[in-house]
């Protein structure tokens, strides 16, 4: 009787701690979860509000909803705005196209890693990801001189050669890791079969690594739209800044129109949430094999 | 037999071999060079000065240089020990959860789609001392205060490695969650019936084979750490009174204001070297944890 007591009681505490590290693991989990939060919802949040109620001291905690921002976003330079939508073009065209090339080029050096033994290939390698390594603000500066001289400054071509150059050696990684996973016997039947190696290449390894390639695209996507140290000093004018270089429009010498720019900022948000939404799967996966079996 | 002059593989690299060459290569030797020179924007005719090192030299007994480079480095080490440890900890907390887990994974990854500057713009919101959301839930929860979170050269330390910490921390925790995924069961559980703690199976079976997880995270981190200069240069811009001045900072600060182009590529030089450093050291683990994993390819 009394040991069945003393079992009761043990089982009992053993079920309070194991209740107690249940709570406590959700509240971690919760705090964790409102600090990822916040600060984007703050700012989708403050989109909505009128620029008095922003500015309010005390602070005022129930919103009221306005589009005055966006509409004066959208409505052109005329209203004070900002050029929104030329910005949204030209940095679309630019992350788009140089994702894009990027790609194409990454891929097939990702490919002679993958397939092909050669003498340095290490440091070759090595050497391709120091070049990834060079701080945007760095670069930036000779950067500045070089295009100025070459007069392809204020470009979309110039900020796509840019951003090409810096995905590029990131996206080899990648698919290095991914066309590592595939069996060499995969492409020899192919050829066997009548291909020829390009043929086997397109109808049978990419399809086996697209996952890798869509993680890579999206990677090289993401840096090109939220670039800013370089875009800053290569563009110059309505017909070439893209949208991070954008947001400083919002600034003045002592102010900060915060509603606009948070407006702005959920323009930017909204494509890279998207495809990242579209693609998340790939993206875990291609980090992890490109990066651990690679 | 088709006559070959190179072979396929550099075929195959060349492209981005050319990319590279014509868009980061030539620039760097471009700026190596003006680095010997005192090349000012705003006279051109300085660039075919030959001053050997003399930039190098100033910099080195500069002292603003000297603190703004020991910040860079006491930044970055705080930040990512920050990152790894919290990276750590919400993939622990994550692999728990037995509902919902694919919503709170993309929940993660939440501040990787946000630009570095739009980061900084909304802690440079958030921490406004005047219509900041931090300040105003400290006086709305009946603290009269108004800290200077951006004003005051230690909070701002603090604000910046804040923002830098909640835009980084989430590749931490989503690849050591992909490798917690990844981790077979079975020593788990044979550790567990051997009588082991939670700890000693979490130190001796659960860490080692995350360690090759972490050492992707931090170099993938290490390749783009001067993604911090965004932040800075939009929430403090190096300020208060240097206060927050890194390296990144400093340089586009004697380049692009004072135009001190010659003074400031000799600047960037050492901020690449202090990246190629960290970025070699991390590969040299990355490649270490592979091997000692048998993943070695």
């Amino acid at each position: 009787m009394q040991m069945d007591n003393n079992l009761a009681h043990r089982n009992r505490t053993h079920r309070n701690r194991k209740h107690v590290l249940k709570v406590l693991h959700f509240t971690a989990l919760f705090i964790t979860m409102a600090i990822i939060c916040i600060p984007g919802l703050w700012i989708v949040l403050n989109s909505f509000r009128p620029t008095v109620e922003i500015m309010a001291k005390p602070p005022v905690w129930n919103p009221t909803f306005t589009l005055e921002h966006y509409r004066a976003m959208f409505g052109g330079a005329g209203q004070g705005g900002v050029p929104v939508l030329s910005y949204f073009r030209n940095s679309l065209i630019v992350s788009v196209t140089s994702t894009a090339i990027a790609v194409l080029i990454g891929m097939s050096g990702g490919y002679a890693f993958a397939r092909y033994r050669f003498k340095g290939k290490s440091s070759y390698f090595v050497g391709l990801m120091l070049f990834r390594a060079v701080p945007g603000v760095a670069l930036s500066l000779p950067l500045f001189i070089v295009f100025a001289r070459v007069g392809i400054i204020d470009t979309h071509f110039g900020l796509i050669l840019a951003y090409v150059a810096m995905n590029v050696p990131f996206t080899i990684w990648l698919t290095d890791g991914f066309f590592r996973q595939i069996p060499k016997e995969l492409h020899e039947a192919a050829e066997i079969d009548g291909c020829t190696r390009w043929q086997a290449f397109w109808k049978v390894e990419f399809p086996v690594a697209k996952s890798g390639v869509a993680s890579a695209a999206i990677f090289a996507f993401l840096t090109s739209w939220n670039e800013f140290a370089l875009a800053s000093q290569l563009t110059r004018s309505v017909g070439s800044k893209t949208m991070p270089v954008g947001l400083l429009d919002f600034t003045a010498e002592f102010t900060i129109n915060w509603g606009g720019m948070c407006a702005l900022a959920v323009l930017m948000i909204i494509p890279a949430l998207i495809l990242t939404f579209l693609v998340q799967k790939h993206l875990i996966s291609g980090l992890t094999f490109g990066g651990v079996k690679g | 037999m088709i006559r070959r002059r190179l072979p396929e593989w550099f075929i195959l690299l060349l492209p981005a071999i050319i990319v590279i060459a014509t868009v980061v290569l030539i620039p760097l030797i471009f700026s190596l060079y003006s680095s010997f020179t005192p090349y000012k924007l705003t006279r051109p005719s300085t660039l075919w000065t030959w001053i050997g090192t003399a930039n190098y030299e100033k910099i080195l007994s500069d002292g603003k240089f000297w603190a703004a480079f020991g910040r860079t480095v006491l930044f970055l080490t705080v930040v990512l020990n920050v990152e790894l440890v919290l990276g750590l900890g919400i993939a622990l907390l994550m692999n728990k959860v037995t509902w919902g887990q694919r919503t709170l994974r993309t929940i993660i990854m939440f501040p990787m789609m946000f630009s570095p500057i739009l980061v900084g713009f909304q802690f440079k919101f958030i921490f406004n001392d005047n219509i900041g959301l931090v300040n105003n839930v400290l006086q709305s929860l009946g603290y009269n205060v108004a800290l200077p979170w951006l004003v005051d050269g230690k909070l701002a330390m603090f604000s910046i490695m804040f923002a830098e910490v909640w835009m980084s921390t989430s590749i931490f925790a989503i690849l050591i969650l992909a490798g917690l995924f990844a981790m077979p069961r079975d020593p788990l559980e044979a550790a567990k019936v051997d009588g082991c703690t939670p700890w000693q199976s979490f130190r001796h079976i659960t860490l080692p084979f995350l360690m090759p997880f972490i050492f992707i995270a931090m170099t993938i981190r290490s390749l783009d750490v001067a993604r911090a200069y965004d932040i800075v240069q939009i929430m403090t811009g190096g300020g208060p009174a240097r206060r927050t001045e890194l390296l990144w900072t400093l340089m586009s600060r004697t380049g692009y204001v004072d135009a001190r182009m010659g003074l400031a590529n000799a600047m960037g030089y050492v901020s690449i070297l202090l990246s190629i450093v960290f970025t070699i050291y991390f590969f040299r683990k990355l490649s270490a944890a592979r091997a000692e994993l048998g993943m070695a390819g």
